[in-house]
């Protein structure tokens, strides 16, 4: 008993037999999931096993029905909103880029710059010689430099991920959320993706939810493998590849 | 603080059409009052009072295009915060006649004593005063406002609900202020004013006056619309117009956002509309009518959102073709309207402003030859990275 209540407060982030139902379906059925503190996650599973219901619900998006989900082994996730829970140190990068496309990308990352998010306070804001740095260091990283100033809705759809990972380096968050990141990007782009989420994973704890195996296997760290709204497996991807029940729902497809 | 805030709004077109507005402030009241009529340059006094009209309903279009250009709001009840500036202002001028009236009566306005009321209801107290009413005619319609959006953001109302619960809004207000016991005058609203700040209101001086204080305050209200644009917080209500929900995952309070583009938005309606009222000298229901709210968005529309600029040249084009119309042929001025309305939705869907920009933002790629284009077209541009990464 004592053991898992210490648990529970080491963890960084904590899911006990979370459900929700959709009209009846289970998209969430029983799961439990712990991330710790400096950790790098990557969840798979067959489309519709829950992964992005998952997220929604850690973000605030969806309320379960049932189950806890504690952040920081003290902050009740299903209590507070998406702008509580953002604040509170949570970023999210969603299954479909989502980038304010009528402003340049160095305003997308202005907007996502860690600090005050109140009314007053962005009236009144001015850029400090640290903050224009670290947004150009951030364009740096994900090699949209050449493109700082153009809409971001002329971006590919590739640029566009990047972009979102760079907002997700922007804001600064102790938990990143990635769902799906090398979705419609070439072979080439999805090698520079996965280095760039093993270097931030050096300082932040991420979630990463992904199909593709090589993109997997190239992060090298624990796998969490989700069905029908709850975990099947966990461990290494060789460990999980090699159980029954994930052959026979997922990679056996 | 404030002032290098107000500064960063003067950038730009901005400016130039600040000063425009400006320079017409002072020369139209100038040539009005010191000019003969003779002079090539004379404006007359109809003139004066048509235009600072419309330059209060341009003022309108503006505090429209704030909330909805920017912020995605589309309000169709604007015309209600309009209208209840007006009322306050009204409320004053009305108290400015005192014994003057038909009844003479020294407190009770002249509807007041037709309909036997002995004494001034509570909610008139104070609007002898011009600083009381002057105060009244931002808080009013900024509490509606706020109250108003504070509901409506918290449940996040969106979208065709938001705007048909603004017309419900102005139309229940209409409804409320053609009662008789409501205290405002009913249908025929408050009229017959004598003067302002003791300047007989049918003086050229007191117009000439009332013209420049139209000016001056569309002229600020631009000012400092531009300035709220221009900073973080105008990325943040266009974030919120884009991708709302985006925005929140960031940790912007976005209720919190609209809420103050509506409130302050509101607010600088009810200047609009306590400066209309003098200049036509009447505020009657009518002005809370669900069409007048529509209207100011056709204005918008057809000026240009999300421009500043555009609702005011919008505003006063359309009303300029709508005096024009109404006066040669007055019964088919509402099909004009709406086939205008029609007509900039589906072929100029950025309005005049938005239009004219894009014309010169081409020519400006023509002039600079090859390089811009290169840029716009993303296979070349990624060729150009390509290029950038090699060496
Ligand atoms: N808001 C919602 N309303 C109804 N059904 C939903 C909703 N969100 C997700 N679902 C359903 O829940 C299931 C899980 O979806 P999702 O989490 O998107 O799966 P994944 O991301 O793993 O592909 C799907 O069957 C989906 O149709
Ligand atoms: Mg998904």
């Amino acid at each position: 008993m004592t053991e898992e209540t210490n648990q529970m407060t080491s963890a960084l982030l904590y899911l006990d037999d979370v459900s929700v139902s959709f009209d009846g379906f289970k998209a969430i059925n029983g799961l439990s999931l712990t991330i710790e503190k400096g950790e790098m996650r990557a969840i798979i599973g067959p489309n519709g096993a829950g992964k992005t219901t998952m997220m929604d619900i850690i973000t605030g998006k969806t309320r379960p029905d049932t189950g806890d989900v504690l952040f920081e082994g003290k902050m009740d996730l299903t209590q507070h909103d998406e702008t509580e829970i953002a604040q509170a140190g949570i970023g999210r990068k969603f299954q479909k880029p989502t980038v304010f496309e009528s402003q340049t990308v160095r305003e997308n990352l202005e907007l996502a710059l860690a600090g005050n998010r109140g009314v007053w306070a962005s009236l009144f804001y001015r850029e400090s010689e640290e903050e224009a740095a670290k947004i150009a260091s951030i364009l740096e990283t994900v090699r949209l430099t050449h493109r700082a100033n153009e809409l971001a809705s002329d971006l590919s759809h590739g640029q566009k991920q990047w972009l979102e990972i760079g907002m997700l380096l922007a804001q600064d968050p102790k938990l990143l959320l990635v769902d799906e990141p090398v979705a419609g990007m070439t072979d080439a782009e999805t090698v520079e993706t996965a280095k760039l989420l093993r270097e931030i994973s050096k300082t932040h704890s991420v979630i990463v939810v992904e199909h593709d195996m090589g993109f997997i296997r190239d992060l090298g760290v624990k796998v969490t493998v989700l069905a029908e709204g709850a975990v099947l497996a966990e461990g290494s991807l060789d460990h999980v590849s090699a159980h029954p029940d994930v052959i026979e729902s997922y990679l056996g497809r | 603080m404030i002032s290098a805030f107000l500064f960063r709004g003067l950038a730009g077109r901005i400016a130039w059409v600040a000063a425009a507005i400006a320079l017409i402030g002072i020369l139209v009241p100038l040539s009005n009052l010191f000019l003969t009529p003779e002079h090539a340059l004379y404006v007359p006094d109809y003139i004066v009072s048509l235009f600072g009209k419309y330059l209060t309903y341009a003022l309108l279009a503006l505090t429209l295009d704030l909330v909805w250009g920017y912020c995605g709001i589309l309000s169709l009840g604007h015309g209600a915060f309009f209208a209840l500036g007006g009322y306050a202002m009204g409320m004053y001028l009305m108290r400015q006649i005192g014994s003057r009236g038909v009844y003479g009566d020294p407190i009770l306005p002249d509807f007041m004593v037709f309909l036997n009321w002995k004494e001034l209801p509570w909610y008139w107290y104070g609007f002898d005063q011009f600083w009381f009413a002057a105060l009244m005619v931002l808080a009013v319609p900024g509490l509606l406002a706020f109250v108003f959006g504070w509901f409506a953001f918290r449940s996040r109302v969106t979208g065709v609900y938001l705007s048909i619960i603004t017309q419900a809004m102005t139309y229940a207000l209409l409804l409320a202020f053609f009662r008789n016991d409501m205290g405002f005058g009913g249908n025929n609203g408050l009229t017959d004013f004598k003067d302002i700040l003791g300047y007989t209101l049918q003086e050229p001086s007191t117009r000439a006056g009332l013209f420049a204080a139209a000016a001056f305050a569309l002229c600020l209200a631009l000012i400092i619309s531009s300035a709220i644009v221009r900073s973080k917080f105008g990325k943040v209500l266009l974030a919120t117009r884009d991708a709302e929900s985006r925005a929140r995952f960031l940790g912007y309070r976005v209720e919190h956002v609209k809420l103050f583009v509506f409130t302050l938005s509101a607010m600088m309606a009810g200047i609009a509309g306590a400066l209309y009222v003098p200049l036509v000298g009447i505020i009657n229901p009518g002005e809370f009518a669900p069409a007048n709210s529509i209207e100011v968005v056709i204005w918008t529309a057809v000026g240009g959102r999300g421009t500043l600029i555009g609702p005011i040249v919008g505003a006063i084009t359309v009303n300029l073709g709508k005096s024009w119309f109404t006066a040669q042929f007055p019964e088919y001025w509402l099909f004009v309207l709406g086939g205008l309305f029609v007509a900039v939705t589906l072929f100029m869907p950025r309005g005049i402003l938005g239009t004219l920009s894009d014309a010169t933002g081409k020519l400006k790629s023509l002039g600079s030859g090859k390089a811009t284009a290169l840029v716009q077209d993303p296979a070349d541009a990624s060729e150009l990275r390509k290029e950038g990464e090699a060496s």
